[in-house]
């Protein structure tokens, strides 16, 4: 049986670092999933990406989010970013828990994305899962991870993969 | 390249259990991930389980924020300083339709990691005639150590017969 899930990159950040970036991603897979546990420097955090590098307003995205004490839905369209981590509460010392897989991200198509961020703080957290889409039918080469504030980073030892997903 | 997404161990109980433990996980993979079809012999339509990490049963390192619909309506619940992970009650008891059990994702990421483990949880139980359950879970347990075993009971009940328990584990590398 041929090998259907592989590690294409890992990134561990030695130092702070506001984004975390995977490039020239082969166009071999059928499916893409990223996981990350990321650290936050600061107790608000938000964590979105951007594909192939397009800053445009051609991202939307629709999410379910519970805080622990209520459950919301709402949705952003001809944004910027995917939203895929809102977590006002954060600490330094205990990780999140984010996955995002895109699929047929070869194809021709406009790009969907699934999403989910597990963040509990014994005391406070989220839960989230996002639909995301980004209108732009080329194949996707590059995912960036990143915080929209410049001022808020991700911590050392905040580790990301990128595994690639065979259908054949 | 290897591949990556590889069981560790799994079986379908030929007989009804109160639990299913993994015990010695090895460390060599990134990430685990545990997939279970579950029903309980509980005389309920649905059924707590509960999860215990490396046999910890007594210090209250465990929490979990909770996201929940039941088919009428959505909500957001949380559990704080608790011993293992009580995901709350969700999956199929006796008095759901027969043969009906329900599905059950835990991911652990980074589960080797000297630092405290998020994960995330994942459960559906749908019965087709009284309420049905989509949860899914943020859980944390704190503490640094690996974890090299994973025990997952009934609240006061047994899986029952045909219910399976599959960990993978996941490299990246």
């Amino acid at each position: 049986m041929p090998a259907t899930y592989d590690p294409i990159a890992t990134t561990t950040l030695g130092s702070a670092n506001n984004s975390i970036t995977f490039s020239s991603i082969p166009s071999t897979y059928t499916d893409l999933r990223v996981i990350i546990t990321p650290l936050a420097n600061a107790t608000v955090y938000y964590m979105a990406i951007q594909l192939n590098g397009d800053t445009g307003s051609n991202y939307s995205f629709t999410s379910l989010y519970g805080n622990g004490s209520s459950a919301t839905s709402n949705s952003q369209t001809s944004q910027t970013e995917i939203g895929i981590i809102w977590f006002n509460g954060a600490t330094t010392t205990i990780p999140a828990f984010a996955t995002i897989d895109l699929f047929s991200y070869a194809g021709s198509t406009n790009k969907t994305v699934l999403a989910t961020n597990s963040a509990d703080n014994n005391g406070s957290g989220t839960v989230e899962r996002h639909v995301g889409l980004w209108r732009n039918t080329a194949a996707i080469t590059s995912i960036k991870l990143f915080d929209t504030s410049t001022g808020r980073q991700m911590k050392a030892g905040t580790t990301a993969t990128l595994y690639g997903i065979k259908n054949a | 390249m290897p591949s990556t997404y590889t069981l560790i161990k799994g079986e379908t109980l030929a007989s009804s259990a109160a639990s299913y433990t993994f015990t010695a996980i090895p460390s060599t993979f990134t990430d685990l991930v545990l997939r279970m079809s579950i029903r309980t012999g509980a005389a309920t339509n649905f059924s707590a389980i509960y999860i215990e990490y490396n046999g910890d049963s007594t210090n209250t390192f465990g929490s979990n924020t909770w996201l929940e619909g039941n088919g009428a309506s959505a909500s957001s619940s949380r559990y704080s300083n608790i011993t293992g992970f009580d995901p709350s009650t969700s999956v199929n008891a006796s008095t759901t339709t027969a043969s009906t059990f329900s599905n059950v994702e835990l991911y652990l990421p980074s589960y080797t990691a000297s630092q405290n483990k998020p994960f995330s949880f994942f459960n559906a139980m749908e019965n087709n005639s009284t309420t049905g359950y989509l949860k899914t879970h943020a859980g944390l347990y704190r503490t640094n150590s690996a974890i090299s075993q994973i025990k997952v009971q009934t609240q006061a009940n047994t899986f029952v017969t045909g219910s399976s328990f599959y960990l993978y584990g996941i490299k990246n590398s």
